[in-house]
């Protein structure tokens, strides 16, 4: 029998807030050092009033609409009980039956195929204390830095329409390009404002059969998610084919070992005795409020991407990549700005070829690039490539030394000596010794072997460590070929 | 409404209090007394009002985002009975 996988994800991501969800404490804790942005209401004290931080409301709808969500006329908020020292209060205020977004797609698109993914509910609740866990000598404790308690947590649930690890990941990424556009939310995986987990089940292919339900958590970056996606549903598959069972609980993802691992948390089920919070106020959203939301809303990636077709003519899926970051369509559209002689269709290939490379060699983002290479210093590298003073191979690790060094191109150029060789008499001399040292490649392009010619141009290319005219190099080796024939 | 032996060791679980064998007893005895008060209500027609989880009537109470001073870290930790490297320490939680 063949299974299918149902998976579903859940999003948790911090507001790009100044003050927490609330109380006035400053949301900039990153680097604080511990309990310093901390109050009587964050710290749970009794006898405390907490009141809603508007703009956390506003960008949850923001969010809610850009994930095309309907959005309550009528919202409250709840409060969830659950002891844990992360939680000061003893419980968190979430929102229980009355999500401030609900019923929302989004588009994704794998193997170039469209596909939507429902929406659940998007709501607002508060993040909670971080937790540090010590070993010393024979003795174990946690300490608990309340830093972080009270920062506006938004929270996205999907749809388990979702029956590919890729296509998780697609969803994840989408989402999390999204939240980057709208700018709601710092949206880092790395240090945790933008946190997934993953309900995974399988059942037979077809069948809507409820098979049990296995929480995934820990996943901390995309590529974790795809990864322990995969594992979990060979995991699952493996167990219902060998005729164990599948149990419901919740396993965390484990790096080092490329496996999930069953958290065996103590067996009581858990009973968070919802009830609406006593001391918050519900909100009527009213219509008016939420059209002066939605004017708030940016371009968004796939208005981008749309409108990178149309305006700059670049396929579908350049746009694609270009616009799932919004640095590089940033810097995309700053460069075509900085340089109009350039084509738009130039530019993609450099940022999605060797600026990418770039990126992913040194392992960084987009914006660390952008800081050390500014948009005018490439477009005058681009410049010089297109007037033929460098060839494009040099302009390439031009480009590198650029982002290693943070000196311009024509600083580079001139200390390295890279300009091109356009000189035919140069040119000659070199063509000729190459025409000597690859006697076979030569007689192979005589017998008709067109192919051997752009073997030949290469290794021009080489001795010249490509700082040859490629073009006037194919010219000289023609003649001197020809030449070569007629004597 | 009688409270089950199971209910009361079930609600001082959630709360986290300890309970002797005779205070479960004693204590299952008041709870079950103040829900028998609050049957007193059950009898009055309310199907004419509609449920809400307010008796306020404002709403839309909110503030502008805008940060003020904490407190200072030793009046944070001055009630903490344990701490470590300006911490609250507590025992060692396993699960996740
Ligand atoms: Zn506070």
């Amino acid at each position: 029998m063949k299974y299918e996988a149902v998976i579903g994800l859940e999003v948790h991501t911090q507001l790009r807030t100044r003050s927490k969800m609330y109380c006035r404490c400053s949301t900039d804790y990153v680097n604080a050092p511990p309990n310093t942005h901390v109050c009587p209401v964050c710290l749970g004290m009794p006898g405390v009033l907490p009141v809603i931080n508007k703009q956390a409301v506003e960008y949850t709808m923001m969010a809610a609409l850009a994930l095309n969500c309907t959005i309550a006329e009528y919202t409250k908020f709840d409060r969830k009980n659950y002891s844990y020292p992360d939680l000061m209060k003893g419980y968190q205020i979430s929102q229980y039956d009355t999500p401030i977004g609900r019923s929302g797609r989004l588009t994704i698109q794998v193997d170039g195929q469209e596909k939507k993914v429902g929406i659940t509910r998007v709501h607002l609740e508060e993040d909670v204390a971080k937790l540090v866990h010590r070993t010393a000598v024979g003795e174990s404790c946690s300490l608990v830095d309340v830093n972080r308690s009270g920062v506006p947590l938004m929270e996205i649930v999907g749809e388990p329409d979702l029956h590919f690890p890729e296509e998780a990941r697609q969803y994840l990424m989408k989402l999390h390009s999204i939240l980057q556009y709208l700018d709601v939310s710092t949206a880092s995986m790395e240090d945790g404002s933008f946190r997934c987990d993953a309900n995974v089940s399988i059942r037979p292919e077809g069948s809507s059969e409820l098979l049990a339900k296995v929480e995934v958590k820990n996943m901390n970056s995309f590529r974790a998610v795809f990864r322990a996606l995969e594992y979990e549903v060979k995991r699952q598959t493996r167990a219902i084919e060998t005729g164990e069972k599948v149990v419901q609980e919740t396993r965390g993802w484990v790096e080092e070992n490329g496996e999930t691992v069953s958290q065996r948390s103590k067996e009581f089920a858990h009973d968070y005795r919802y009830f609406p919070e006593p001391d918050l106020l519900p909100l009527n959203i009213t219509r008016t409020w939420v059209a002066e939301t939605g004017a708030k809303l940016p371009e968004l990636p796939e208005a981008r991407r749309d409108r990178f077709v149309t305006e700059y003519g670049l396929s579908l899926y350049d746009a694609n990549l270009l616009t799932s970051s919004k640095e590089m369509a940033d810097y995309f559209e700053n460069l075509c700005q900085d340089n109009k002689t350039i084509l738009a269709k130039t530019v993609s290939n450099w940022l999605l070829g060797t600026v990418s490379a770039i990126l992913n060699t040194n392992n960084i983002d987009m914006s660390e690039f952008a800081d050390q290479v500014s948009t005018e210093r490439v477009a005058e590298l681009l410049l010089t490539e297109s007037q033929g003073v460098v060839s494009t191979a040099t302009a390439k690790s031009i480009l590198e030394e650029m982002y290693k060094t943070g000196k311009s191109s024509s600083e580079i150029i001139a200390v390295q000596g890279l300009t091109q060789i356009s000189d035919t008499g140069e040119l000659e001399k070199i063509a000729a010794q190459v025409i000597q040292a690859n006697v076979p490649a030569v007689a192979d392009y005589k017998a008709g072997k067109a192919q051997s010619l752009t073997f030949l141009v290469g290794q021009v290319m080489r001795v010249t460590h490509g700082r040859a005219n490629p073009r006037v190099v194919t010219e000289v080796l023609k003649k001197k070929l020809e030449e070569e024939g007629e004597e | 409404m009688k409270l089950s032996r199971e209910e009361v060791l079930h609600i001082a679980l959630l709360a986290r209090v300890g309970l002797a064998e005779a205070e479960g007893e004693k204590l299952g005895e008041q709870l079950s007394n103040i829900l028998e008060n609050f049957e007193v209500l059950q009898p009055v027609d309310t199907s004419d009002v509609p449920p809400t989880t307010q008796s306020i009537i404002r709403h839309n109470v909110m503030r502008d985002d805008e940060v003020t001073p904490s407190l200072s870290q030793d009046e944070v930790l001055a009630n903490a009975p344990q701490k470590e490297e300006n911490f609250f320490r507590v025992r060692a939680v396993l699960e996740q």
